[in-house]
């Protein structure tokens, strides 16, 4: 998936009969883009994965796997020297929520990298779906150097100090995310529901980026199960031709000169039924890559619900403003509007005086320059919002496509490979065969 | 080309195996098995008494019914019969005035057909007797018939003395069979049998005798009559055969032929298994390609590269649809066959066994006759053993045969897999690289144009 910058650990998904050309393309077309901003300066890779022991907030024991972190200054290191040796930290799963977490509220506009999924999901094989299993260990520490990478390669995020923080401080990480305050910030979902509902003049292009981004999210689940069941058949379709190997080997006994010829074929018969653990293992990679913009839908989502947010709450303020400026024409005007409260109560209590009336008209008068000041904050806040948006949006459709045809090719390559591995087997059982 | 004994017809190299009568059958040797024909064709023997038209056996053997003249010269001879000269030779006969049953032996005729030549003799008959449903008959014989006969009333009539029957066996070569001479010399002894038994008090009242000489259902009985001695011997036998084995290449043969039953059925198996999980991974792959294909409706970019994915998987399903199809219609039917053989195989190697236990029962009979009254190895335990030996050498013969057509179908049928399987492969490999190269020219494209 994602290139750490160096050479040597550019993932090649899989294949390893891949073409020069092709390698070619897998260095050039890489996830992420070398050379762009926190990366310039440094290389990031998350090296292992360990299981740990420890009383967490309950006071109860449980066992967790940390991950490596190791950053390493981004230079050219001359012929026949050692590179300098990485700075490294831990960090749990739990810490790259928060880093997400923190980095989703305080910038609302950008749409942030996912991270791997939490339990694994879209399992074709039961084994896989326990999450202290090796494999899935494994495919984590991978999305887990992803998700850092993006991050560091984002121009606007990987200016974030706490990201920063979260690189180079162990300890005292979590109290720095915690004093910035952020959780205020945090949109309640309420809020969020019901300015869904309520905007007067949604804005075209989030309305057409939510539906995409849910069609998408629609269309990569779907593609995932489906693939999941393709892959539990094709495995025993596979693992059956082994029942083969045996019969032919018991057959080859009771055979004088078909022996020889049965045998090597009922092998041949084995190897190709053990071929596709190697194969399913690959296309993990690719369910993978799918799964990661299956995951960023939640984050554009996300954006565009701020943005309605945001949308409602200036036309609130401008609703407001309007209500204000009537309220204030209505009483220079000394107009009485039928069924306002006002003007019952002055017909019941009499008119009040001309103090009365200045004063208040002064506490409108403020109060409509207070509203004029938020609103033009606001407009602006939401035109700042609306401009930052679309920006990372345009970058990430562009991503998108660029990662996504990289993912099917690669998958193509995969099914080359498995095409070729079949051919290989039944010629070699075929000449088997012949030698009867 | 199978090794045949002279008079060994039964199992001739020009007959296969399977087609042989099984000898409890009543095929037991050549002349039974002629009897088994015949009456498997169901014709009875016709006797026309009077009338010109000529009755004839279903061998086309014609027997010459009795034309009034020929009826007189029955009496006639029956009158130059009870001379005294006769009733001096023959002490039980009655005088003609108490006499009841005549019978005559004459016009020996000779018959040709594919298998042999032989003579067949005029039995006529008149009675008077009730266990008789006509007063005359006329029916054709044949030396075989006589022995027959001669079988049935020892085996029936244990205690009396059974007149003999001329020498069976002739040395071919030395005496010709078909001279005159022999053949009326042979006549007269039959009649002269017939005669003595046709005079005996208790053996002319024999079924047997009846049978013989109206030309009743002889084969039937005689088919019976051999079971039941047969039945003896096989009962003899039969723990006999298990007491005598297979002979061990036989033995081997016969488990060979198990085994590989049960890897046929095996194999079968598989293929069947394989075919479904083929056919269920099918359904699931369509689905697939339709999910690629409905999400690259809501794409732009990403549109014709998921429409190419899509393709592509919709070509693997009929690739694999094609695989299915090749290995229902081809593999199954052909390894199904072969299951077949192996029964049909097993089923000749049985028949085999039973050959063997008849012969090795009637030969132990005939051994114990033999040391009883010194009577001469009995025809059809020879015939017995030949059939055996021939059976033998011909089923030998025939499994190598079929060892080898086995190899060649097996090789050709697993190859035929192979290559299916190899082609299915290669379409879908085909299919997927002209993808990859639409999709890595517009990578390409992609980024001239951003360098640009």
């Amino acid at each position: 998936m994602a290139d750490s910058g160096r050479i040597d650990e550019v993932a090649v998904i899989g294949n390893t009969d891949v073409t020069s050309t092709e390698s070619e393309n897998n260095i050039i077309n890489t996830m992420v883009e070398r050379g762009t901003s926190l990366l310039k300066k440094m290389e990031i890779n998350v090296a292992e994965a360990e299981k740990r022991t420890g009383k967490n907030t309950v006071n109860m024991q449980e066992t967790y796997t940390v991950y490596l972190i190791e950053i390493r200054p981004a230079e050219t290191v001359p012929e026949g020297e050692t590179p300098t040796a990485p700075d490294t930290l831990w960090r749990r799963y739990s810490d790259f929520e928060l880093l997400r977490t923190y980095l989703l509220v305080t910038h609302p506009y950008i749409i942030v990298p996912p991270l791997p999924e939490k339990r694994a999901e879209f399992v074709w094989h039961k084994l896989a779906a326990d999450n202290l299993d090796p494999d899935f260990v494994e495919r984590r520490r991978v999305g887990l150097e992803n998700f850092l990478l993006r991050v560091a390669s984002h121009p606007v995020l990987s200016n974030d100090k706490i990201f920063f923080l979260f690189l180079t401080e162990e300890k005292g990480w979590r109290e720095a995310v915690l004093e910035t305050g952020f959780q205020d910030k945090v949109d309640s979902r309420i809020k969020s529901l019901s300015a869904m509902y309520r905007v007067k003049n949604p804005d075209k292009r989030f309305t057409e980026l939510k539906l995409y981004s849910d069609e998408l999210n629609s269309v990569i689940s779907q593609l995932l199960r489906v693939r999941a069941k393709v892959a539990d058949r094709l495995y025993g379709v596979y693992k059956v031709h082994g029942n083969y190997g045996r019969v032919f080997s018991e057959w080859s006994a009771i055979e004088k000169e078909m022996g020889d010829g049965l045998q090597s074929a009922g092998h041949h018969m084995d190897t190709y039924a053990a071929s596709i653990d190697d194969i399913l293992e690959e296309e993990e990679h690719y369910a993978d890559q799918l799964k990661e913009y299956l995951f960023y839908t939640d984050a554009v989502r996300s954006v565009c619900r701020k943005h309605e947010l945001i949308q409602y709450e200036l036309e609130m303020v401008a609703q407001d403003l309007i209500h204000k400026k009537q309220q204030k024409e209505d009483l220079t005007t000394g107009t009485v509007r039928v069924f306002s409260l006002k003007g019952m109560t002055s017909k019941l209590f009499g008119q009040e005086s001309q103090e009365q009336r200045e004063s208040r008209l002064a506490a409108l008068d403020q109060s409509i320059r207070e509203g004029e000041e938020t609103l033009k904050e606001k407009n602006t806040e939401c035109q700042e919002f609306v401009r930052t948006a679309c920006e990372d949006i345009e970058r990430f459709k562009e991503q998108k496509d660029r990662d996504l045809r990289e993912a099917l090719i690669s998958y193509a390559i995969m099914q080359i490979s498995m095409c070729k591995k079949g051919i290989q087997v039944w010629s070699n059982a075929k000449e088997c065969f012949n030698k009867m | 080309m199978s090794v045949t004994a002279p008079r060994c017809m039964a199992s001739s190299g020009q007959k296969p195996i399977a087609e042989i009568l099984h000898p409890l059958s009543g095929g037991g040797d050549e002349q039974q098995q002629q009897q088994q024909q015949q009456q498997q064709l169901s014709v009875t023997v016709s006797v026309v008494v009077g009338g010109d038209k000529e009755a004839s056996l279903t061998n086309g053997a014609p027997v010459e019914t009795p034309s009034p003249a020929s009826t007189s010269s029955l009496f006639n001879r029956l009158q130059l019969d009870d001379d005294p000269e006769a009733d001096v030779r023959d002490p039980y006969a009655e005088t003609a005035e108490t006499r009841d049953l005549f019978v005559t032996v004459d016009d020996p005729k000779k018959h040709v057909s594919t298998m042999e030549t032989y003579i067949t003799y005029r039995v006529s008959t008149k009675t008077s007797r009730v266990e008789f449903d006509l007063p005359e008959y006329c029916v054709r014989r044949r030396y075989q018939d006589f022995d027959w006969l001669r079988m049935k009333l020892e085996d029936s009539q244990p205690t009396h003395l059974i007149p003999p029957l001329p020498e069976k066996f002739v040395m071919k070569g030395v005496v010709d069979r078909f001279s005159e001479e022999f053949v009326e010399t042979r006549m007269k002894a039959l009649d002269k049998f017939l005669k003595r038994v046709a005079d005996h008090p208790v053996l002319s009242f024999n079924p047997h005798l009846n049978a013989f000489l109206t030309g009743k259902d002889l084969n039937k009985r005689q088919g019976l009559a051999l079971l039941t001695k047969v039945g003896e011997s096989v009962k003899h036998v039969a723990g006999g055969y298990k007491l005598r084995p297979r002979p061990a290449e036989f033995c081997a043969m016969g488990e060979y032929l198990d085994t590989f039953n049960q890897k046929l059925g095996t194999i079968d198996r598989i293929a069947q298994r394989i075919l479904k999980e083929q056919s269920e991974y099918l359904t699931e792959l369509r689905e697939y390609g339709t999910v690629y294909s409905s999400w690259a409706a809501s794409e732009e970019e990403l549109r014709r590269p998921l429409e190419g994915v899509g393709g592509c998987v919709a070509t693997c399903c009929g690739a694999l649809d094609d695989l299915g199809d090749g290995m229902s219609q081809d593999f199954l039917p052909v390894l199904r066959e072969y299951v077949l053989y192996v029964e049909s195989m097993k089923n000749v190697l049985r028949k085999r066994d039973q050959s063997q236990a008849e012969y090795e029962g009637r030969l132990e009979a005939a051994i114990l006759r033999k040391q009883e009254d010194r009577t001469p190895m009995p025809a059809e335990v020879e015939k017995c053993q030949d059939k055996v030996e021939c059976f033998n050498a011909d089923l030998k013969a025939d499994w190598e045969r079929w060892q080898s057509n086995k190899r060649q179908d097996f090789k050709q049928l697993l190859t035929g897999m192979a290559d299916k399987n190899i082609r299915h492969y290669e379409k879908c490999q085909a299919a997927w690289e002209s993808l990859l190269t639409v999709l890595q020219d517009k990578q390409a494209e992609d980024k001239t144009h951003e360098t640009n």
